[in-house]
Order: C-alpha cells, then sequence, then structure tokens
C-alpha cells in the first residue's frame, strides 16, 4: 500500500476488510483413508469459526467508529454462503475472488492473491483473519498478506480497541498475555473463541440475499499474475498423511457399591499403567 | 422496515408450495425457516402418496428426490415372540408404481423449497420466527429477534405445534389425549443388502405397519420403510396411553427393534439419525378455523393429517392445502381484499381439491383408534391364532374352527369385533 504511512483522518470511520474461508463443518471432517485428504464432498461447510470472531471484532470497531465492513473469500461459488453470513451479521458488502487459475493453491498463492484484491479496494484502515482455519490450521494466511501489503502485524489477538490513530491490541502467547500498538493501515488475526459473534438478523440476512451485496471478481479484476497462483504457485508437497486408529473402548462396567466401583475402577487403571498407584 | 406481500413461516411441504405458487404468481414473496436447511429438523415416517404432486411441479418425476417407489405393502400383527403378514405386492413389470413413494425429509424439503426460491421466493433460513405483529388489532407481518417484516397476508406453516395457529387465535393448544408421540431411527446398510433382504428391485421400496408389541400394546403403530440406503424405522404412540402406563417412547422403540422380526431385517445396520416428533389426532371435526383477516394456516398448522390407524398421510395434504391457500390469496389479490372475505375461498379450493371429504371420511379415525381392542386383543388373537393352527405337538390337532372360536371369541365378544371391523372398515 503505497499511501500506507499516511496519517489516518480523524472522525472518518474505519474501513475495514475481513477474510473469511469457508470450511467443512468440524463434527463432519474425515479423511478419505485412500486419498490421505479431507473428504470436501458431499460435507456441510460454514464459516471458519475464528473468521467468525474475526468479523465479530469489526462489527465491534464499527459500531463504535463507525466506517464500513468488507467481507473478503477466496474459493469457490459456494463461498458465497459464509460471504452471506458475514453481512446477516452486518458487514456493508462482499467480495468474492473466484476464478479456475486459484484451484490447489496453498497459503503462498492465497495471501499474494488476497493481498492483491485488497489492495484494489480503496484506502483500507484495518484488516481481520481469523488466527487459522479450522480445516488446515497453519495461520499462514493473515501473516502473509500483511507481509505482501508491507504493514505491520499483530497477531493472536484476544482484544483490541483504536485510540486517536493508533491501535492497541492484546494477544495471546504461549504462557500469557503481550499489549502491542501500531499504526494504521495494520492487520490482526483474532484469536478464536475471543467474543461472542452476533447471530445474523433477519432484516440484515434479507439485505444479503436481496441486494447486490457480493461482488465475484476474477484473478484478471484483481489484477493477479497467474503464473503466481494455483498448484503452480504452491510449494507444499504433501508426502504422506498417516490416520490415526482409535482403540476400541473395552466396554467393562462397575456396577455394584460405589466406594468399591471406585477403588476397583482404580486400582485396575493402576495394573494396567494408565495411572500410577 | 422491510415489505412483502405475503410472509410464511415455515418451510416444510405446506411453506414451500404456498411460497412456489405464489412467486409463480408474482407476488413478492418471503418464507422464513428455524432450522438451517429446510426439512433437516423434520420428521416423518418415510412414505409420499405423489398425487398432488405431477400437477404443480411439471417435472416432479424427473427432478424430484425420491427414495423408492413403495410397491409392497406389509401390515403385521406382532407379539412378543410371533407375527403374522399381510402383504400385498403392487409392483409392476417396469418395477415403478407411481401411488407412493419413500423419501428422505432433508433432501424432498429442500427440493421444495428450492423450487419456490426458483420460482422466485426469498427464503430465510436459521431464523425463528416470534411473534406476529399487529398493527390495529389486525396481523400485519412478523417479528424475529429485532426485526419486523410487514406483509398483506400471514401465511402459518409451522407445522404441528403451531405457535402461529394459537397466536392468530385459530386453535387453542393440543390436550395430551389429541397427540400422538413418536419416534424414528434412519439405519443405513448397503443398497443391495436392503434390495435382497426385502426383496425388492433397484427402485423398489417397503412399506411396513406394525400393530400390538410394537407398542407395547398400546394405541398406536410401528412403521418401516425402505429408501435406497437406509431403512427408516419407528414408532407412533397415543401420549394419553403412554403416561398412564408410565412408559418412556424411548423404551418402546428399544423393544420393537429387539424384535425377531424387526432384528433380521436392520441386522449390521448403523443407526445414523435419531429424531422424536409429535402427531396430531385432531380430526376437522375439532378444527376450529383454518383462516382468518390477512391470515392462513396450512398444512400440520391446520391439523391436516390423516390418521389410517397404522399409517400418516400429512405431506400431501400439506401440499394440496399450501396450493389451496395461495390460490385463495391470489383471488384476495384480484378482489383487493385480504380480510377472512377476501380469502373465504380458501376452503372452496380444499373442498375442490377432495382434501375435506378426506378429511371428513376419516373424521372418525380417531375415535376408532381410541379403541384400544385393536391394539390389544386383535394382534394376540390373530397370532395364536396362527401360532396353534401350524403347532404340531402330537396331542392331537384341533380343528381350525374350534380354534378360531377359542382364540377370537374367548376374548372378545363376537359382536363386538364385528362392531369394531366395521367401524374400522368405515374409517379407513
Ligand atoms: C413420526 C411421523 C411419521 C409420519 N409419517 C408420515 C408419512 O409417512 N407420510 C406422510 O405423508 N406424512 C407423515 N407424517 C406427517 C407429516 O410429517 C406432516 O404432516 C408434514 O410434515 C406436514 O408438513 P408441514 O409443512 O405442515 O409441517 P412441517 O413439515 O412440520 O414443517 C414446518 C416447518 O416450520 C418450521 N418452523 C416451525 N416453527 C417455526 C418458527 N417459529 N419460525 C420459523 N420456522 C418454523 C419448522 O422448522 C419446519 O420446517 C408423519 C409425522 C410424524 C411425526
Amino acid at each position: 500500500m503505497e499511501d500506507g504511512q499516511e496519517a489516518r483522518p480523524p472522525n472518518q470511520g474505519l474501513k475495514i476488510v475481513v477474510c473469511i474461508k469457508q470450511v467443512p463443518k468440524g463434527e463432519q471432517l474425515e479423511i478419505d483413508p485412500v486419498k490421505k485428504t479431507l473428504r470436501r464432498e458431499g460435507v456441510e461447510s460454514e464459516m471458519n469459526p475464528a473468521d467468525k470472531n474475526a468479523v465479530e471484532m469489526a462489527l465491534g470497531f464499527k459500531d463504535e467508529h463507525g466506517g464500513e465492513v468488507i467481507a473478503l473469500s477466496m474459493g469457490s461459488r459456494s463461498f458465497e454462503r459464509s460471504l452471506r453470513m458475514a453481512i446477516g451479521m452486518g458487514a456493508d458488502r462482499a467480495v468474492l475472488l473466484s476464478d479456475r487459475a486459484l484451484a490447489g493453491s496453498d497459503t503462498t498463492p492465497t495471501s499474494y492473491a488476497l493481498a492483491g484484491t485488497i489492495s484494489l479496494l480503496g484506502k483500507i484502515d484495518l484488516i481481520l483473519c481469523g488466527e487459522e482455519t479450522s480445516d488446515s490450521s497453519t495461520g499462514h494466511v493473515g501473516p502473509g498478506i500483511a507481509g505482501h501489503l508491507e504493514i505491520p502485524q499483530i497477531t493472536y489477538v484476544t482484544e483490541a480497541k483504536v485510540e486517536n490513530d493508533k491501535i492497541i491490541a492484546k494477544r495471546q502467547v504461549e504462557f500469557g498475555f503481550e499489549t502491542w500498538e501500531t499504526t494504521f493501515p495494520a492487520l490482526l488475526t483474532v484469536k478464536f473463541g475471543c467474543n461472542r459473534p452476533r447471530e445474523p438478523t433477519l432484516s440484515r440476512k434479507i439485505k444479503a440475499k436481496r441486494g447486490n451485496v457480493i461482488q465475484t471478481w476474477s484473478a484478471k479484476d484483481a489484477g493477479l499474475d497467474e503464473s503466481k497462483l494455483g498448484l503452480n504457485g504452491s510449494p507444499t508437497i504433501v508426502s504422506t498423511i498417516d490416520t490415526v486408529e482409535l482403540p476400541s473402548r473395552k466396554g467393562e462396567l462397575f456396577s455394584g457399591n460405589l466406594g468399591k466401583n471406585v477403588s476397583d475402577l482404580i486400582s485396575r487403571l493402576v495394573r494396567d499403567g494408565f495411572i500410577r498407584g | 422496515m422491510d415489505e412483502f406481500d405475503v410472509v410464511i413461516i415455515g418451510a416444510g411441504p405446506a411453506g414451500s408450495s404456498t411460497a412456489y405458487r405464489l412467486a409463480k404468481e408474482g407476488f413478492n414473496v418471503l418464507f422464513v425457516e428455524r432450522s438451517n436447511r429446510p426439512g433437516s429438523k423434520n420428521v416423518f415416517g418415510g412414505r409420499i402418496y405423489s398425487y398432488p404432486f405431477p400437477e404443480i411441479y411439471p417435472d416432479f418425476w424427473k427432478e424430484a428426490p425420491i427414495e423408492r417407489y413403495v410397491t409392497q405393502e406389509n401390515l403385521v400383527f406382532m407379539t412378543e415372540s410371533n407375527s403374522v403378514t399381510m402383504k400385498f405386492d403392487s409392483s409392476s413389470s417396469e418395477g415403478v408404481s407411481t401411488q407412493s413413494f419413500t423419501a428422505l425429509r432433508e433432501k424432498f424439503d429442500s427440493w421444495m423449497a428450492k423450487k419456490a426460491e426458483e420460482a422466485g421466493a426469498l427464503l430465510i433460513t436459521g431464523t425463528r420466527v416470534d411473534d406476529l405483529y399487529w398493527e390495529n388489532g389486525k396481523i400485519a407481518g412478523i417479528i424475529a429477534g429485532p426485526d419486523t417484516v410487514r406483509s398483506n397476508v400471514v401465511v402459518a406453516a409451522d407445522g404441528v405445534v403451531s405457535d402461529f395457529a394459537q397466536k392468530a387465535g385459530l386453535r387453542r393448544e393440543l390436550t395430551a389425549k389429541e397427540v400422538s408421540v413418536a419416534v424414528k431411527e434412519t439405519i443405513k446398510l448397503p443398497k443391495e443388502t436392503i434390495q435382497d433382504r426385502f426383496n425388492l428391485g433397484k427402485r423398489e421400496g417397503a412399506a411396513y405397519s406394525f400393530v400390538g408389541s410394537a407398542t407395547g400394546y398400546l394405541r398406536g403403530g410401528g412403521f418401516l420403510y425402505t429408501n435406497k440406503e437406509t431403512i427408516s424405522l419407528g414408532a407412533v404412540v397415543n401420549s394419553e396411553d403412554l403416561s398412564l402406563q408410565k412408559k418412556e417412547i424411548f423404551e418402546i422403540i428399544e423393544n420393537f427393534k429387539l424384535h425377531p422380526f424387526i432384528q433380521k431385517l436392520v441386522r449390521g445396520g448403523k443407526v445414523v439419525e435419531y429424531s422424536a416428533h409429535m402427531i396430531p389426532e385432531l380430526g376437522v371435526n375439532t378444527l376450529p378455523a383454518l383462516f382468518k383477516d390477512n391470515f392462513l394456516a396450512v398444512g400440520d398448522a391446520a391439523a391436516m393429517v390423516i390418521n389410517h390407524g397404522y399409517t400418516y398421510r400429512g405431506v400431501d395434504l400439506a401440499v394440496v392445502s399450501g396450493i389451496s391457500a395461495a390460490e385463495a390469496i391470489i383471488q384476495a389479490r384480484q378482489r383487493g381484499d385480504y380480510s377472512h372475505m377476501g380469502l373465504s375461498s380458501y376452503p372452496d379450493f380444499l373442498k375442490k381439491r377432495g382434501i375435506m371429504d378426506d378429511m371428513n371420511k376419516f373424521k372418525n379415525a380417531p375415535s376408532f383408534l381410541q379403541n384400544a381392542r385393536i391394539f390389544t386383543a386383535y394382534p394376540r388373537m390373530v397370532c395364536d391364532f396362527f401360532d396353534r393352527m401350524y403347532t404340531v405337538d402330537g396331542k392331537g390337532k384341533e380343528k381350525i374352527f374350534d380354534i378360531g372360536k377359542d382364540e377370537m371369541f374367548g376374548k372378545v365378544s363376537v359382536l363386538k369385533m364385528l362392531r369394531d371391523m366395521m367401524s374400522g372398515l368405515r374409517s379407513m
């Protein structure tokens, strides 16, 4: 972003982009034992859980400071569902980057493509992403976008506030929290579960379905270099995936006297080496 | 505030058919469904009578998500150890019969909702309608969460425990006597296994009704339908009987499933879904009203269910009532009057489609079904009769007539049985 270092004019509201991915529903995740890839056919999908927290954080900023929230996603047409959900929650509009050339992209072309799209959306103050996706858990894309746009980033954010032309964010690290501040524009990745995403309301859902609120862009619309996209642009190689067979339960039932059951169970667990006596 | 010509509450078969018909006619229609996918929470036995569909959806047979065509009807009387099956086979040479078919609600309801959307109706899922919106004492829309949507007409298609028919003052709350409780399991088995076990062709399906020990001899029945790769197995039991006998519906289905007859059919299958629901046992007599100013009730919300004792009809009636309500709304628009007067052709359209005749014919069914003998005495009698007829124990075989006399007439008087059978036949 060329004009990235300029100070934000006061009282203008915030222009926020939230990046969203649609993922298979958690409880339906299954690995194809033969192909060793995630089974996606016939599996219901939803907005990536941490992305919902990112949308909520963006809407919280908008509630307080005014402005505009744009939901952005890259993927197939079916991803419109999650973008509609974001609009149902309160986002103003959405952009879906959808192109065959993008198929098979790993996180490298994905962050390149999203960054390219964002740079065409005008002057953005904040970019929010979920900390990671539930279907691949890399957490690469947010930082990748910040890298391409050459803007500061704060990852694993649980709370954030805007003060004048600064953003102050609390991030979760392995053994506690850190608080950082940065100037605009900036990118935050948002910790799953850090807030309670609002439910989409009826009127907003009607707006999401009726109005012309989702734009679909091709790779060309976003000015992307096709050689950097898709499988060709993706350095990741999956060599093998192992699936773990869970052992079946023994299904033993201890019945009768409660006190005796507990001591029987404990001595059994000690005997079989599950706990130390 | 959003405004529509018509808002429909619920995207089951009743709501979706109303929405479809109105959207085709150019109405600006909103239909709101509580679950995330239409049908995903809707329970039913598994068979749909097809008569109303082809006229409404010209490509019905090509497009609709049909599991199997029912070509085999079975009525099973069972005791704990025995069973007697009456089987009716109707498979044609092509292996299809278009009378009725089995279906899975999530697929079927979603398909119907999609047809309405294609026709131009706006579907919102995952939103529960909380209340009716009133203006000057008249219904003028709906309220969901913080939002109000205004409309000329509201259609309640929200199913059996319809809050909205009650809120509008069309009907009172149902009593325990007037509802049955149902449970259903969906059991997955390979396609070929189902075809072998039930002796079915690729597209053929079987329907079973069970009386007797299936419900622990309580009023109600068991059912089983074959889908492509699943079996729908369940039981419907009168809720008053359940509470009198201090039994839980879950125990009943567990026992039913353990019956050797059922065990053989579902062996090796994996339960992939479990659900419970209520069915109204009203009959038209107890139906107070179907519509009022700016408001109509359709499908289960209007108690449009026929209980044959051992089987249920509801989806077809939901669709017929949905289409009839839509036609009444179309007429009301022509008259520029959505009041009670303006909508008054609704019952006429129902009559024209023969639905009221059907409902009237079956209006005595509930009282026939109140008769406990059918569920207690008769299944035992039938099973015992055959048991003794086929028992050879070296003690000298009885004459069939003597067995019959003992079994049939020992427990119930001849007169009573004749009377039961007559009233049964009349209401079936
Ligand atoms: C165990 C059982 C077996 C049956 N067997 C058969 C059978 O084999 N064949 C047959 O034809 N019929 C059968 N029936 C009857 C049949 O299921 C019903 O008659 C039929 O589903 C009625 O359709 P409907 O559209 O009126 O209601 P429903 O199918 O109940 O649809 C109502 C819809 O409204 C939605 N809704 C409810 N409240 C709200 C709200 N506040 N806001 C938004 N949405 C709401 C619900 O989620 C639902 O999708 C059976 C019923 C049961 C319980």
